[in-house]
C-alpha cells in the first residue's frame, strides 16, 4: 500500500475546478513532483495534503488513514513554503525549536535535535542569527531544517527554489537530492520548472487544468510524452501534426503540412486518416550542410531562419520550403566553440524513425 | 557642488516651518514654565516680580520642596498613573480583537470599518463626555437596570455617575481609537504565511496567537500604549465632569493651581513632573521594546 494516497480528489472554487478528480499513490521514500503551469491545481493539491484546504470530493489517505478530520497541526506532514515563512522575531534556533516545542519535546532533548537538523542542512554556527541576517539560500535551509526536525512522514515543498538565482538553485537541487536520500522522508515537490522536476524527482505527475496529464519517471516524461501538452510543456519539442497516411510494421507515416511524410516508430492501431502528432526533440535531429550518408528514415531540406547561440549549444530554427518551422539543436563542438551555421544557410535535416515519439490525438 | 547645496536648501524648506512651530509653541513655552516653577506666586495670583523691590533676583525651589514633602501630591500622581495604566490595559484588551477583526476583514470593508472607529472624532470631545452623563445618569436605563438587579439581590443601589467607574469608562471610550489605529496598522502587515507555517509545524490557534501574532504586534502595542497612556495621564476634563470627589487626578490638580488656587509656580512644578514622568515611561517602553523587536515587515525589507 502506498504511503500517501490521493483518491479521486476534486476541489472547486465557485465555477472554477482547480483539482478535477485526481488520483495518485505516492510511495514511502519517494521524491515525487507535481509539475505544471500556474493555475494547474498543483498548489491546491499540496494545500489539501497539508490540510489547509479540504477536498470537495474524494479523500487524502496517509498510511491508509483518511486525513479529512485532521487539521494541519495534527498531520505528520510538514511544508516548506515558497516564501520560507520563517518567524522574523525568532532566531534560527528558535525557528527550528518551534515544532519541537509544539510537539512538547522535553527541553533538554531540544538542543541536540536542533544541532542535528542544522547540520543536515549545513548551517552549523548560524543558530543565533535572525532570519533578516540570512541570505535567500540560508533562509531556505532553515525552512527545510525546521520542517524536518520532527521527522515528519511526508515533506511538502511548494516551489521552494523559485526565489533563488539560477546558480544557487542548481546547488540547492543537488543538496535536496542528497538530503532526501539521507533522511529517507517522502518528498512531495511542487514546481512549474520542468528542468527542476526532471533533475530532482523519482516520479513526476504533470498536471494541466486540474488533471494529471501523465505520471511517470523523468526520462519517460521527457522521452515519451503522452500528450501534446506534456511534450510542449516539458522542454522544447517540435510538434508535427497531420493525418496518419500509413500504419505498417510498427512504423506510422504522418502527413505533415508544409513538411511531408514523417515516419515514426510506434505500436499503434490508429487507422489511416486519423489525426496524430509526432513529437520530435530538437536534439534528436541531425543537421548538416550535406545530406546524411545512406538513406535516413526522415530527410528534409531547409534554410536557417533564426538562431540562438547559447555557448554550449546553438538552437537553429529551420524553415522548410513548404513553410513548416523545425527547431534543431546542435552542440557547438567545433574548435573555438563557433556555431556551425549562419542565418540563411541551407541545411539538411534527418532523423531515424525511433527519434520521434508518436502521440494519438 | 550645486546639486548638494540645492538639496540642503530643500531640506530646510521642508523641515524649517515645523521646526519653527515647535520652537515657538513648544520649546519656548516649556522653558517659560520651567522658569515659572522657580518663581514666587504673586499676591493676587500669577507670579511675583522676577526682581524684587530690593533688586534681588527672586528664584527659589520652594514649589519643588512642597511637591516632594507633601505626600498628598505624590498620592494624586500615583492615582493618575494607576488610572492611566488601567485605561491603557482596558483599551488594549478591547482594541486588539477589534483591530484584528478589521485587519482580517475583506479589503473592501476595511476603510468603512476604520471610518467607524474614528467616527467619534467627528463630534466634540466635551459633548461626548456630557453624553456619558446622560448614559450613566441615575434616571437612565443603565442605572435603573443595574440598581434594579442589585435591589433584587438585596444590595444597596450604587451611583454610576460621578464615580471612578464613570471616569474609567469614559477614559477607555475616549482613547480607544488611539489604540485601535496603530494596532490595525501593524496587524494588517502580518504575512498570513507565518500563521500557516506555525499551524503546519503543529501550533494550535492559541499558540499561533501567543507565539507568532502577539510578539510580532508588539510595536503596534507599544505605539498604541504610548498614545493612550500619555494623554490619559494628564487628562482633567473627564474626572472634572464625570468623577466623584475622590477622582481628582494630576490634570485636575494642575488646572486648579492655575485657575482656582492661582499658584502658577506650583502648577508649573506639577506640569514639569507630569511631562518628565510621561517621557520617562515612554523612554522605558521604547527601551524594553527595542530589545529583540523585529517588525513583521523587516524581513521583507532586508530581502529587498
Amino acid at each position: 500500500m502506498a504511503l500517501l494516497e490521493i483518491k479521486n480528489v476534486t476541489r472547486r472554487f465557485g465555477e472554477f475546478v482547480a483539482v478535477d478528480g485526481v488520483s495518485l499513490a505516492i510511495e514511502a521514500g519517494e521524491f515525487f513532483t507535481l509539475l505544471g503551469p500556474s493555475g494547474c491545481g498543483k498548489t491546491t493539491l499540496l494545500r489539501m495534503i497539508a490540510g489547509f484546504d479540504l477536498p470537495d470530493g474524494g479523500s487524502v489517505l496517509l498510511d491508509g488513514k483518511d486525513l479529512a478530520e485532521s487539521p494541519p497541526e495534527a498531520r505528520p506532514v510538514r511544508t516548506v513554503f515558497q516564501s520560507y515563512a520563517l518567524f522574523p522575531h525568532m532566531t534560527v534556533e528558535g525557528n527550528v525549536a518551534f515544532p519541537l516545542q509544539m510537539a512538547k519535546i522535553e527541553e533538554r532533548e531540544i538542543a541536540p535535535k536542533i544541532a542535528a537538523a542544522l547540520e543536515d542542512v549545513r548551517l552549523v554556527g548560524f543558530g543565533k542569527r535572525y532570519p533578516h541576517e540570512l541570505s535567500g539560500g540560508q533562509k531556505q535551509r532553515v525552512a527545510i531544517a525546521r520542517a524536518l526536525v520532527t521527522h515528519p512522514t511526508v515533506l511538502l515543498l511548494d516551489e521552494p527554489l523559485a526565489a533563488l538565482d539560477a546558480k544557487l538553485r542548481e546547488e540547492m537541487q543537488i543538496e535536496l537530492i542528497n538530503l532526501q536520500k539521507d533522511v529517507g522522508i517522502t518528498f512531495v515537490y511542487v514546481t512549474h520548472d520542468q528542468t527542476e522536476a526532471l533533475a530532482l524527482s523519482h516520479r513526476i505527475a504533470v498536471m494541466n487544468a486540474g488533471r494529471v496529464e501523465q505520471l511517470d519517471e523523468p526520462s519517460r516524461i521527457y522521452g515519451f510524452p503522452k500528450s501534446r501538452f506534456v511534450a510542449d510543456f516539458i522542454g522544447h519539442c517540435n510538434l508535427l501534426s497531420g493525418p496518419v497516411a500509413a500504419n505498417a510494421a510498427g512504423v506510422i507515416t504522418v502527413d505533415v503540412a508544409g513538411l511531408g511524410a514523417v515516419r515514426v516508430a510506434a505500436a499503434s492501431t490508429l487507422a489511416p486518416g486519423s489525426p496524430a502528432t509526432v513529437a520530435l526533440r530538437p536534439e534528436m535531429i541531425r543537421i548538416g550542410a550535406e545530406a546524411a550518408a545512406g538513406t535516413p528514415d526522415n530527410h528534409f531540406r531547409g534554410t536557417v531562419a533564426e538562431l540562438l547561440y547559447m555557448g554550449d549549444v546553438t538552437v537553429y530554427r529551420v524553415d522548410t520550403p513548404g513553410g513548416q518551422k523545425v527547431e534543431a539543436l546542435l552542440a557547438n563542438s567545433a574548435t573555438g566553440r563557433a556555431k556551425f551555421f549562419e542565418v540563411g544557410d541551407a541545411v539538411e535535416m534527418s532523423w531515424p524513425v525511433a527519434a520521434g515519439h508518436f502521440i494519438e490525438e | 557642488m550645486p546639486a548638494r547645496k540645492e538639496g540642503h536648501v530643500g531640506k530646510w524648506l521642508v523641515s524649517g516651518p515645523p521646526l519653527l512651530y515647535l520652537v515657538v509653541f513648544f520649546a519656548v513655552p516649556t522653558l517659560i514654565m520651567v522658569l515659572a516653577s522657580f518663581r514666587t506666586p504673586g499676591e493676587f495670583g500669577g507670579l511675583a516680580p522676577l526682581v524684587d523691590e530690593a533688586g534681588k533676583l527672586d528664584l527659589n525651589a520652594e514649589s519643588y520642596v512642597r511637591f516632594f514633602t507633601e505626600t498628598v501630591y505624590a498620592a494624586v500622581f500615583l492615582k493618575s498613573i494607576v488610572y492611566a495604566l488601567v485605561t491603557t490595559f482596558l483599551c488594549l484588551v478591547i482594541a486588539y480583537p477589534l483591530a484584528a477583526l478589521v485587519a482580517k476583514s475583506p479589503k473592501k470593508y476595511r476603510d468603512l470599518l476604520l471610518l467607524l472607529v474614528i467616527l467619534p472624532f467627528w463630534s466634540n470631545f466635551l459633548i461626548r463626555i456630557y453624553a456619558w452623563m446622560i448614559i450613566l445618569g441615575p434616571q437612565a436605563a443603565l442605572a435603573r437596570g443595574v440598581n434594579g438587579m442589585l435591589a433584587w439581590l438585596g444590595q444597596e443601589p450604587v451611583p454610576l455617575l460621578f464615580s471612578s467607574f464613570a471616569v474609567l469608562v469614559c477614559l477607555v471610550y475616549v482613547h480607544l481609537p488611539f489604540m485601535v489605529l496603530p494596532l490595525y496598522a501593524n496587524l494588517e502587515k502580518h504575512d498570513p504565511a507565518l500563521l500557516d507555517a506555525a499551524q503546519d509545524l503543529g501550533a494550535g490557534a492559541w499558540q499561533r496567537f501567543w507565539r507568532i501574532t502577539f510578539p510580532l504586534s508588539l510595536p503596534g502595542v507599544y505605539a498604541g500604549a504610548a498614545l493612550v497612556f500619555i494623554p490619559a495621564l494628564g487628562i482633567f476634563a473627564i474626572p472634572d465632569i464625570l468623577g466623584g470627589p475622590d477622582d481628582t487626578l494630576i490634570g485636575n490638580l494642575i488646572k486648579q493651581q492655575f485657575l482656582e488656587t492661582r499658584d502658577w509656580p506650583f502648577g508649573s512644578v506639577l506640569s514639569i513632573v507630569l511631562t518628565i514622568s510621561a517621557l520617562a515611561l515612554a523612554g522605558l517602553a521604547a527601551f524594553v521594546g527595542r530589545r529583540n523587536l523585529v517588525t513583521p515587515s523587516s524581513e521583507e525589507a532586508a530581502r529587498a
